[in-house]
């Protein structure tokens, strides 16, 4: 039996991307919604949260609407930037961000409201400039939150069906990731090669999420 | 004129504190000479904390000015407030809030920035902390620890260093011997220096002037003498006390009460016993005391 490998090596290469964008847009949403004291903070963790209680299937109708070369933002990319989002790797990847947002977003946004608020203030005092703080000071000593988030986001990324199948379609190469071969296999009755990848993806799920939890019970540990 | 405006911190505000019914409004108007050392004095709840976030620029006044050095620090009249990063504070915070991340050396680098190892190798051999330098602060006992906070909160050089009871935590002989590294090094920078204390022999000790705030405001300001001595002499030996126990003895009840740390037996009259139950908080008053001794207690070490 030959394996064709590819849609885990897509699934690898979307989760890892997804995380990367996440973790650049994630730290500085989660610090300012930690810090911040606005009347519309609620209304912002309704909307990063939206993801965690929405159908898939409703993102992903959103997003196949707006991507839509025909109509809306996705007209407007199409014909100024030559970008085709609807069934393509860059389109996967922004749905990706939206629907892995919270897992980012919460353990982070957990991590800066569990740091003493003495730290910023009195790194402020000492004439350091917020991100300089952000960096040096307020991230070290949130690690265990970093890896929660990170590790979330790369898994649950790995583990979406419901966008994917919506805006991705299934384009081997290109949008055909392990959860939808899998899918695509057992309707087409080749349970061998469904084993394989559900083999693959459970083994690696549980690696990572244990890998997790012994090194978070090392910091904690190390903390107290 | 110039000069004077040049080395002087003034301070008028108005601020409420806390919210609701307890609301209650903290005014004060004072300024302090370039290198005082100045206590604040007060009960808890008395806006002592809040005065020095005000100062830092962590918390901001309903109304104020504040004018440290010629520089403007904050004028709400004016749209005026500095960020705390444009302001040459230094603070110590009630649980010193060192950088858990960053090694001793690494915490008193950071306020300095990375040219000034020289300055920074001073600050730790002036603060005994030479040989701990590369610890992180989870290491360190609690003296340690404070001694760092002190020696980053000065490291910049501030023109108004701010202490949030700095030794509160501290035992007994820690506590004088950091007042004493406390006093050198104050002397040796002389950096104007407000500190909050509950602790009246430490003001004492410390501090040139002290404001005592109560009731929203300062209530009194002066020398330590002028503040506590001219309220609190009256001719007797006033002794607050706790009633641990009482038993009776031959014809005299003896009533063992703690004084400070100390366990002591009294004698009681029969009236005063009989209203006396462990737990009660009493005073002790001795109408004339001529011959008590005054054995030294050895300061610190």
């Amino acid at each position: 039996m030959t394996i064709d490998w590819q849609p885990l090596w897509l699934t690898v290469r979307l989760a890892s991307a997804t995380t990367v964008v996440l973790l650049l847009l994630g730290i500085p949403l989660a610090y300012h919604m930690a810090y911040s004291r606005s009347r519309f903070k609620p209304v912002m963790e309704a909307l990063v949260s939206l993801p965690l209680v929405l159908p898939p299937s409703v993102l992903g109708f959103y997003l196949l609407l707006a991507f839509s070369p025909r109509n809306g933002p996705g007209a407007w990319l199409a014909r100024w930037f030559d970008v085709h989002l609807a069934f393509s790797f860059s389109g996967l990847l922004l749905a990706s961000v939206l629907f892995s947002l919270p897992f980012m977003v919460q353990p982070l946004q957990a991590g800066f409201a569990q740091l003493p608020r003495a730290l910023l203030e009195a790194s402020r005092t000492l004439g350091k400039p917020d991100r300089v703080t952000l960096v040096r000071v307020l991230l070290p000593n949130m690690k265990a939150a970093l890896l929660t988030a990170t590790v979330l986001s790369f898994a649950h990324t790995v583990g979406e069906f419901g966008v994917v199948m919506m805006i991705g379609g299934n384009i081997p190469g290109v949008t055909r990731v392990a959860s939808i071969a899998i899918y695509d296999q057992v309707e087409s009755l080749d349970f061998a090669a469904a084993h394989v990848y559900s083999a693959v993806l459970l083994a690696l799920s549980f690696a990572t999420l244990l890998a997790v939890y012994v090194v978070n019970r090392r910091w904690s540990g190390d903390a107290g | 004129m110039l000069a004077e405006s040049a080395t002087t911190v003034q301070i008028a505000l108005a601020h409420r504190l806390g919210r609701g019914p307890a609301a209650r409004q903290l005014e004060l108007a004072r300024r302090l000479d370039a290198g005082a050392f100045v206590a604040l004095f007060g009960r808890s709840g008395a806006g002592k904390t809040t005065l020095l976030r005000i100062l830092a620029g962590l918390t901001r006044p309903q109304h104020g000015r504040i004018v440290v050095a010629g520089q403007v620090w904050l004028d709400t009249a004016a749209g005026i407030d500095l960020p705390p990063q444009a302001r040459s504070v230094g603070m110590v915070f009630q649980d010193y809030a060192l950088f858990p991340n960053l090694t001793v050396r690494a915490n008193v680098a950071y306020a300095t920035g990375p040219n000034d190892a020289a300055w920074v190798d001073e600050l730790l051999e002036m603060m005994h902390l030479g040989a701990l330098q590369r610890q992180l602060p989870a290491t360190l006992s609690g003296g340690e620890q404070q001694r760092v906070a002190l020696a980053r909160a000065v490291a910049r050089r501030p023109a108004l260093l701010l202490l949030d009871e700095p030794l509160a935590a501290l035992d007994m002989a820690l506590r004088l011997r950091l007042q004493d590294d406390l006093a050198a090094l104050h002397r040796r920078l002389g950096l104007t220096t407000l500190m909050v204390s509950h602790d009246i022999g430490e003001v004492f000790r410390m501090a040139e002037e002290v404001w005592q705030l109560e009731d929203g405001g300062v209530l009194r300001a002066g020398t330590p003498a002028q503040v506590f001595l001219s309220q609190q002499v009256a001719g007797k030996l006033n002794l607050r006390a706790q009633v641990l126990a009482l038993r009776r003895e031959d014809v005299v009840f003896i009533v063992t009460v703690l004084v400070g740390q100390e366990i002591v037996d009294v004698i009681a009259a029969d009236a005063d016993a009989a209203r006396l139950r462990p737990g009660d908080m009493v005073t002790l008053s001795a109408k004339t005391f001529g011959a008590l001794r005054f054995d030294a207690v050895q300061a610190g070490l």
